[in-house]
């Protein structure tokens, strides 16, 4: 069968939708799905939210078009399928002295995915973000398929870039891959005992990566306490890395109770000795810590979860330390939270990074967390901020213009590669990305 | 210096099979109808660590083209193996409205495959040794109304490659037998019915392992033996009555 009718979810999977789904393994069958008409495109749906969802109507599922095409060992250059996993090709090119140049929290997300959501990763302030290394990628369009390159098409380069696969199915791309030491990791990590300490060894790490672990239900003097961890790549042993385990069900739903979670995270944050500590892990250890842990969304309960990620400007750091204390006043997050400091490097319209911290957080599908994500959401918008297209699963519409300024270019690119809208997906409606009526 | 041909290899799993020995640096022969598709394949493999890969043109219903494949492996060096993935399964019902697809489905999943392995099996005595992997299906331990035409060419597919065993045995060689049960593919997307569903990936990772350890007959994932077990040993009498 060609399409099968299915029930799906985002990695949150607080929002399902029902619908059609065709999974090409070739790109001759590829081409004919699309023959008839335009069908949005889904990779490993690792967006949290609705981003991959397309209620009542079709999409095609691209994982299986995954191949790696040609590499330049000159350029670093790397074709690749947009169905391949980022985290296949770390482990297909690391052993050679390549990584991908920017890798998001998940390996499994695919290059599409990557692209669609202009993703971001340990490096951002050094490096920019994921399309900042596509040197041109393959579109296909209702016409055919083109060839996209910041240099020969920019408006159609930066409204696929971050652009939510509105303009186009990305059939594959060229990206730079960057030279790396080996496929270890040495990571050094350190405890910080609060807030301002935190931001400050952020500003003046001088690490490729860095990436800071929050506890997110510390209040009063420890505050923005957490684990600050940097890492450079290497060469030498590890241990081979276990094989993975999996969340074989659903947990019940006081497996992420506020006292659970207050007691993991103080065990969390003692495990790191009080001078810090120095370890060498697999790289994938490292950028990917829970894709060890098959299926670890379903920690969260048949209900699912929400993670509500925002970027501020450095100026408003003051504002992002009251959202994490309305966080840990309220009990509500769980172990799972993150600060990083992002540099300026974007490459789309609507491209998620700034220049500044990006605080994001973990939160059980309950009606106390989607109270709160909203008002967090405000925060945002009152800081200049912004939100993530590829974990929000609950803002409103109105904001979005105020926190994305060249929206109204995006819009109108969209609206020229694909004027019927056979792209839209529930993200697209539900936010009103698309319609010019606000 | 190892050598795989892959036969039907535009399929998922044979393409998961072929992603794996290219990794432990075989060369890789890719054989199918579908050119464009293998070629890409082929990149990918080199990429992943293939001493060489190439895509060459194969029909099962074709046999002209079987020497020139025969011909392509002689030329290298070492260990020659194949593996076999080719395979048709028009649905029943249309087999019922047109029984001359039993001639193509027999063909690609049972007399195509063990034409093109009887004019193989010279060359891989005279090296001494190699593996030829067989992949069946479960469809071929007992007929069932849903698809016992299929089902028949499998079982013919079993028996030539337990006598095709007997005989390479006794050159240094070994031949596994493989017995998916339902593998998530293009073939099986959105059928009705499909329960325990394993990845391609995790079927290649069994193929692999029982190509090491020099297994004859495998059922992938393992637990098809046992769910074989039963449905073979239902007594005739009752099991006609069934429909499962």
């Amino acid at each position: 069968m060609t399409w099968k009718t299915a029930e799906y979810t985002g990695w949150g999977r607080a929002l399902t939708a029902k619908g059609e789904i065709a999974r090409p393994e070739r790109q001759r069958t590829l081409a004919t799905l699309l023959s008839a008409a335009m069908v949005p495109a889904i990779g490993m749906r690792r967006s949290y939210g609705d981003a991959g969802l397309n209620s009542g109507g079709r999409v095609i599922d691209m994982t299986r078009l995954d191949r790696m095409l040609s590499f330049d060992p000159a350029t670093g250059v790397l074709e690749v399928e947009a169905g391949a996993r980022i985290g296949e090709i770390a482990a297909a090119f690391a052993p050679k002295g390549w990584l991908p140049p920017v890798m998001p929290g998940t390996g499994f997300a695919t290059v599409g995915g990557c692209i669609a959501q202009d993703v971001h990763g340990k490096n951002h302030h050094h490096m920019g973000s994921f399309c900042q290394h596509v040197l041109s990628l393959r579109l296909r369009q209702a016409e055919g398929a083109v060839d996209v390159s910041p240099d020969t098409a920019p408006d159609l380069f930066r409204a696929t870039a971050g652009g939510l696969g509105q303009t186009g199915v990305i059939l594959s791309a060229k990206i730079r891959l960057l030279p790396c030491k080996g496929d270890v990791m040495v990571v050094t990590e350190r405890r910080i005992d609060g807030w301002d300490a935190f931001l400050s060894m952020l500003d003046t790490s001088a690490a490729t990566y860095s990436v800071g672990w929050i506890d997110a239900t510390a209040t009063g003097q420890n505050l923005g306490r957490g684990i600050l961890e940097e890492g450079e790549t290497g060469s030498g042993l590890v241990p081979k890395r276990a094989k993975y385990r999996k969340v074989p069900f659903n947990a019940p739903g006081f497996a992420l109770a506020a006292p659970v979670v207050k007691a993991f995270n103080n065990a969390y944050f003692r495990r790191v000795p009080d001078m810090g500590r120095t370890v060498v892990r697999p790289i994938s250890d490292f950028f990917f810590p829970l894709d060890k842990i098959h299926d670890w969304n379903r920690l969260y309960g048949k209900r699912g979860f929400h993670q509500f990620q925002c970027v501020v400007p450095i100026s408003s750091a003051p504002a992002l330390r009251s959202m994490l204390e309305a966080i840990a006043v309220s009990g509500l997050a769980s172990p799972l939270a993150v600060l990083k400091r992002m540099g300026p490097g974007r490459a789309g319209y609507l491209s998620f990074p700034m220049e500044g911290y990006t605080l994001a957080v973990d939160f059980p599908n309950r009606a106390e967390a989607r109270e709160l994500i909203k008002r967090l959401e405000d925060m945002t918008v009152a800081a200049g901020g912004r939100i993530y297209f590829a974990k929000d699963s609950l803002a409103r519409g109105g904001d979005i213009a105020a926190m994305y300024p060249e929206l109204g270019d995006w819009r109108r690119a969209a609206q020229t590669a694909d004027p019927e809208g056979h792209l839209m997906t529930d993200m697209i409606r539900r936010l009103k990305l698309r319609s010019t009526a606000q | 210096m190892k050598t795989w041909i892959i036969l039907g290899a535009t399929s998922a799993m044979a393409r998961a099979f072929a992603r794996k020995v290219a990794a432990d640096g075989a060369c890789v022969l890719l054989a199918g109808r579908d050119i464009a598709d293998l070629t890409t394949l082929a990149a990918d493999c080199v990429l992943r660590g293939a001493r060489q890969a190439e895509a060459l043109a194969f029909d099962a219903r074709d046999a002209s083209g079987f020497a020139a494949l025969i011909a392509r492996m002689g030329h290298e060096e070492g260990e020659l193996s194949a593996a076999i993935f080719v395979g048709s399964m028009p649905a029943q019902a249309d087999i019922d409205a047109n029984p001359a697809l039993i001639d193509g489905t027999v063909t690609d999943s049972f007399t195509g495959p063990a034409r093109f392995l009887q004019m193989l099996v010279p060359l891989m005595e005279a090296r001494g040794g190699g593996t030829v992997v067989g992949v069946g299906s479960v469809a071929g331990d007992r007929g069932r109304i849903g698809n016992y035409v299929y089902g028949a060419a499998k079982a013919g597919f079993h028996t030539y490659l337990s006598g095709l065993r007997n005989r390479l045995t006794r050159a240094g060689g070994h031949v596994v037998t493989v017995k998916p049960g339902f593998v998530d593919t293009a073939m099986t997307w959105g059928l009705p019915g499909m329960f325990l569903v394993a990845t391609p990936e995790a079927v290649a990772d069994d193929i692999l392992h029982a190509v090491k350890k020099r297994r004859n007959v495998i059922y992938t994932p393992f637990f098809w033996r046992y769910i074989m077990l039963i449905i073979r040993n239902i007594p005739e009498p009752i099991f006609k009555k069934m429909k499962i």
